[in-house]
């Protein structure tokens, strides 16, 4: 209801028990590994701890699609590549880390660009030796195409599938792009070896711990705020466009403006995951711009329940979960084909996704009782038109 | 181009046997020029060489490719020769019957060094332009044309004297221009006549000659070189625009093709089916089976593999996509980015089901006689696979186009797309006209398969190449209507193959892209869309 | 071109067209609505009334012919649909087209006359006043025993309701209401006429309808289209007793 105060609004009860776990999580992950001996069964190794990290990332990205696909109806296909353009912006910064001790020893160009006989850095990569500058640039890169794109796409009215697959048509194209060697990006390796972030090692325990700490705060925060549009007006309105596009326009809202906005604030929060994704896996490459990736984040989205926040973030950890324990086993050949049966039973059986369902049911449940009560009450009024009831 | 040569050689040397077996041989310059061999100097073997090779003689081409071969020998003494096989018996080279005497004692290896190794291959340049075959003397001439050889030209004029193909006798006429142009000590009236027939051929290399031309010709050539040099630019941009026309129809008609079925299930029933590439897949991995069957059971009948794959395709593809239907995306009408996610996923299946079954890399899937090989249409060079490609893209099309107007089915399909109650309310099953026409749009991509499995690798991600190419040319023709995925694939693939040159293959299909993109916001519905209310319910 | 002072009108069609392949939907039309008028628009199917609907309110753009409001002021064919919601035209659906994931209490608030721009709502805060002005709307209505239920589970008839409450929360000068009683009970069709009698004390309504009993109920001047132009205008009486309204509809 609108118009509870804003926080009440802001952490109602799924909200706030999904905070109290992500903060338990990143407490728990880094003390498990930090301080726990190697041999003790509750220790969490390395490799989970980075792995975890992955998730989180993943997660982020799960709630930036939710944003625009649960609360406007924007099917985006283009997610995964406001994830790497973010990633990129992030690689960038640590390439320029590294300095001299590339393979090739050169204090300023990255080995690929020696490699490619380059003789100075392109203009675009300046700058990025800066950690601020290039934090800048992990929101303004995938923010300001998602501006531009939507501005043209959103403007037209263009909707439905056709935004679906021209997002897709785009995220081809970066990936075409980012796939030739005079791009600037390290072609067909991407960018990768990376030494350390703000002087530490990225390769170190503390680091990767670190990593996972801040890429759950990251996490946190991006789910306020997601939470702090959906609940406000603006969040209203965004639901409005969903369910009813035409009426919200008739009401005199700039439908474009609203898509415009919450457009861009959710493809700087894929940049953001891509930036803490780079680090805690080692490599960036163009790969990441596949359009097979942005569909399984939507599908993340879809399994987790879209139009929840919540669900996006669990959808994200348990397919991804799944993922890593089936493709590490024997069944690794039939991990596809569980992925394909995912995306169909998904929408054929559940399409309210693990929390929509929960929700419902609970919704019934509720509305079973009150209807009990309601009969009970109603037994001396009939149901009687509006008029009587004066 | 030496193993080329080799082919040929060989070739020769057993008809050369043959000739000489039925014992057709004869005295002349060729058995004058045998004793030069005799003198071990280099200087009479280059002279031997070339005599031999412009005599005439069957026995020239068995010889030289044993003097290349080191097979050569010869006897001092006996001032003879003799070819030695390759399972040591000796041939005598002036008659070419076996030796059946005892060999001299001082045999000996007729030596070659480098300068000679150059005369050798000019002679067999020369011999090739005599060889009974006018496809050989064709390939040879083009070669001699490129190889500028002065040495050769001898054999040239002597063989232009001896063409009777008119084909062939072109292009030695225009290998003996080039020779003479290349050469230093041509007068300039030769030179003059020379540059004329070089601008009748009028090709990149006529080009390239042209220019390489010394720059301190009398001036009366040097105008009619620049002047030749001028049509023959003219000609080729002329040939360029026409050979990008047709690469770009080619495209053109391979991206109908792969789009042609989702115009169908996107365009007219308004099902996003990202499966669709996958029904390809299909139709390309049947074509494979069928080719397996035929090539281990019945061999003779491989150049109609594809008579019987298109059929098998087409069911294939229409069965597992009426299956989809009905299991699927029946449930999800009015869901359009439901399906979407569905069908995704039934393509990751698809392709993980493939991948199961025929193993995760490339099939060979083979091109029938008749679509292998190439022909010249004028400044250009023709596949047949791709001209084939190019006809039935039409043929396919226009079938479609029938099928939906004239038949009952096509009909039935329209009412429904149309308007789905009244349809059902007039007594079509509705269900049923959903099922087939889902089904029709997929054969129509397992058509698209066998098409394919020509041109491209047949692996199980070939559907992954085409998907999103066939979407774009679906929107931008502009949905629910063939002519514009007609024009739609067309345009695309022309203006492809235009930017190509300019920008690179990967750069002009980013800028397709980009394209793409940006025309949908200005026309949202593509360029042949329908308007009204209808539409916007 | 018209000269902008020429009309008192609120709302002013000249010679509109508009054709969708080939298919004149509106041919020539023109009419006139004044201030504080009520007015019912019938017409067979296809004749054009809801083409009319979108022509005033942005959503089709026509080929030719002048729509101006406001005593010509404003040229609506140079607008978009917010520009001319905020100018204050409203809206019905013949659909009944509310926001069925909210409550009630959304929708109006979503409606009210407030600053529409992104940065407003992302901050909004309710005041007093303005659920003031809800109850208000909902007295209009009489749906206020349901305002904290969820559109989506009103009847099709509060639902029709619930826009009609949509659109006065605008606040408009000029409501066009599409067919408000299509699919009503006889009791709330009445109703219905009623409700719309008691808007039109303060604003201009045009309404589309092809149910006779309610446009003689509303008791106004109806404007009879056909094929896209004005067939007929006068008051029932003399619209359902004309020659060419009569075989238009019985299709003699």
């Amino acid at each position: 209801m609108m118009s509870a105060h804003p926080l009440i609004r802001l952490l109602d009860r799924g909200s706030t028990l999904f905070l109290v776990l992500l903060g338990a999580f990143a407490i728990a992950i880094p003390v498990l590994n930090l301080l726990m001996p190697a041999g003790s069964a509750l220790h969490v190794s390395t490799y989970f701890v980075a792995l975890f990290g992955k998730y989180v990332c993943y997660g982020l990205l799960a709630l930036s699609i939710d944003l625009i696909w649960g609360y406007v109806g924007i099917l985006s296909l283009g997610h995964g590549a406001f994830f790497a353009l973010g990633g990129y912006a992030m690689g960038m910064y640590l390439m320029r880390q590294i300095g001299d001790r590339g393979v090739y020893a050169n204090p300023i160009l990255p080995d690929f660009m020696v490699f490619l006989n380059w003789s100075e850095l392109p203009i675009f990569w300046y700058g990025f030796n800066n950690f601020a500058y290039a934090m800048l640039m992990v929101l303004l890169v995938p923010g300001l195409l998602a501006f531009v794109f939507g501005w043209f796409a959103f403007r037209s009215r263009v909707t439905g599938v056709y935004l679906s697959i021209i997002t897709q048509a785009m995220t081809y194209a970066l990936l075409l792009g980012f796939f030739r060697n005079n791009f600037g990006f390290g072609g067909n390796n991407g960018l990768t070896d990376f030494k350390d972030i703000l002087g530490f090692n990225v390769q170190a325990d503390g680091t990767r711990n670190a990593l996972l700490v801040i890429s759950c705060l990251m996490l946190a925060l991006c789910f306020l705020v997601c939470r702090a549009i959906v609940t406000s007006k603006f969040g209203k309105v965004l639901i409005g466009i969903r369910d009813a596009e035409s009426r919200t326009r008739f009401l005199g809202y700039r439908v474009e403006a609203y898509k415009l906005f919450v457009f861009t604030v959710s493809a700087c929060m894929a940049g953001i995951a891509g930036a803490l994704y780079v680090p805690q896996v080692g490599i960036i490459n163009p790969g990441e711009f596949a359009p097979a990736n942005s569909i399984e984040a939507v599908i993340w989205v879809a399994v987790g329940g879209r139009g929840t926040l919540t669900g996006a973030v669990l959808g994200a950890f348990v397919v991804n979960y799944a993922k890593t324990f089936f493709t590490s086993g024997f069944l690794a050949p039939y991990w596809l084909f569980m992925l394909g049966g995912l995306f169909i039973g998904t929408t054929l059986f559940m399409p309210r996704g693990i929390i929509g369902t929960y929700n419902n049911w609970r919704a019934n449940q509720a509305d079973k009782k009150d209807a009990a009560r309601d009969n009970a009450k109603n037994d001396a009024f009939p149901s009687a038109p509006p008029h009587a009831a004066e | 181009m030496v193993k080329f040569h080799d082919r040929i050689v060989a070739l020769v040397f057993a008809i050369g046997l043959l000739v000489v077996a039925a014992g057709l041989a004869h005295a002349g310059p060729y058995e004058d020029a045998l004793e030069k061999f005799t003198t071990d100097e280099f200087a009479d073997t280059a002279e031997a060489v070339t005599e031999v090779a412009t005599s005439g003689s069957p026995l020239a081409a068995p010889l030289i490719a044993a003097l290349q071969d080191g097979r050569l020998q010869f006897s001092a003494k006996d001032k003879k020769v003799f070819i030695k096989t390759a399972d040591d018996k000796l041939i005598d080279a002036e008659t070419g019957k076996p030796f059946d005497g005892t060999p001299p004692d001082d045999l000996d290896t007729v030596r070659v060094n480098n300068r000679l190794r150059g005369v050798i291959e000019a002679a067999n340049g020369a011999l090739t332009l005599m060889a009974p075959d006018a496809g050989k003397r064709y390939e040879s001439a083009q070669s001699v044309f490129k190889s500028r050889d002065a040495a050769v030209l001898p054999a040239v004029e002597k063989a232009l004297e001896a063409e009777k193909v008119a084909r062939v006798k072109k292009i030695l006429n225009e290998a003996r221009a080039a020779i003479l142009l290349a050469a230093d000590d041509t007068s300039a009236p030769d030179r003059i006549a020379a540059i004329e027939v070089i601008r009748a051929r009028g090709d990149q290399d006529s080009l390239a000659l042209l220019q390489s031309l010394p720059a301190d010709l009398p001036a009366d050539v040097r105008a009619t070189a620049n002047g030749a040099i001028k049509t023959v630019e003219r000609n080729l941009a002329l040939w360029n625009t026409v050979q990008n026309l047709w690469y770009g129809l080619s495209l053109g008609s391979v991206l109908l093709l792969a789009a042609i079925g989702l115009a169908i299930t996107f365009g007219v029933m308004g099902v996003i089916n990202m499966a669709h590439g996958e029904m390809v897949m299909l139709g390309a991995y049947t074509t494979y089976v069928v080719q397996d069957v035929i090539r281990t059971s019945y061999p003779g009948l491989f150049d109609y593999s594809l008579a019987f794959a298109l059929p098998l395709a087409f069911l294939v593809a229409a069965i597992v996509g009426i299956i989809i239907e009905r299991t699927v995306i029946r449930f999800l009408y009015g869901r359009p980015l439901e399906t979407l996610l569905a069908t995704w996923g039934i393509s990751l299946v698809l392709m993980q089901a493939v991948r199961a079954v025929f193993g995760p890399t490339n099939k060979e899937v083979g091109n029938p006689s008749w679509m292998s090989g190439a022909f010249d249409l004028g400044g250009i060079l023709i596949t047949y696979n791709r001209m084939w490609i190019i006809v039935f893209t039409g043929i396919v099309f226009v079938a479609l186009l029938a099928m939906l107007r004239f038949t009952r089915l096509g009909l039935e399909m329209r009412a429904v797309t149309q308007n789905r109650q009244m349809a059902a309310a007039v007594g079509i099953r509705t269900a049923r006209i959903d099922a087939l026409t889902f089904g029709l749009g997929s054969g129509i991509a397992g058509i698209a398969g066998v098409a394919l499995s020509q041109i491209d690798n047949v692996s199980p991600n070939l559907g992954q190449g085409y998907i999103i190419d066939s979407f774009m040319v679906v929107v931008f023709g502009g949905v629910g209507n063939l002519w514009g995925t007609l024009v739609g694939a067309l345009t695309l693939g022309i203006a492809n193959k235009f930017l190509e040159p300019f920008a690179g293959a990967v750069l002009a299909k980013i800028a397709i892209l980009v394209f793409i993109i940006l025309f949908i916001q200005k026309r949202p519905r593509g360029m042949f869309a329908l308007k009204g209310r209808a539409i916007e319910a | 071109m018209m000269d902008k002072q020429t009309t008192s009108a609120l709302l002013y069609l000249d010679g509109v067209s508009v054709s969708f392949d080939g298919f004149k939907a509106l041919n020539e039309l023109s009419f006139i609505v004044e201030p504080g008028e009520m007015r019912a628009i019938i017409g067979p199917n296809g004749a054009g009334k809801t083409t009319m609907m979108d022509v005033i309110t942005g959503k089709t753009r026509p080929d030719e012919g002048d729509v101006y409001f406001q005593e010509g002021q404003f040229d609506l064919t140079k607008l978009d649909e917010t520009e001319i919601a905020t100018l204050g035209i409203g809206r019905k659906f013949q659909k009944p087209t509310v926001f069925e994931m909210h409550t009630v209490e959304d929708n109006l608030q979503l409606s009210l006359k407030n600053d529409r721009s992104v940065r407003a709502t992302l901050f909004w805060q309710s005041s007093a006043e303005q659920e003031k002005r809800i109850d208000d709307v909902l007295d209009i209505v009489r749906l206020k025993h349901l305002r904290q239920r969820v559109a989506g589970s009103l009847s099709h008839g509060q639902k029709q309701w619930l826009e009609i409450a949509m659109l006065l929360a605008q606040d408009p000068k000029l409501l066009l209401v599409d067919e408000p009683v299509a699919g009503m009970t006889d009791v709330e069709t009445m109703q219905t006429a009623e409700l719309l009698r008691e808007i039109n004390k303060t604003k201009t309504v045009v309404v589309v309808e092809h149910d006779m009993a309610f446009v003689r109920e509303l008791g106004v001047k109806v404007t009879c289209l056909h094929e896209g132009s004005v067939l007929a205008e006068g008051t029932i009486d003399d619209v359902s007793t004309n020659d060419r309204v009569v075989e238009v509809y019985l299709g003699r």
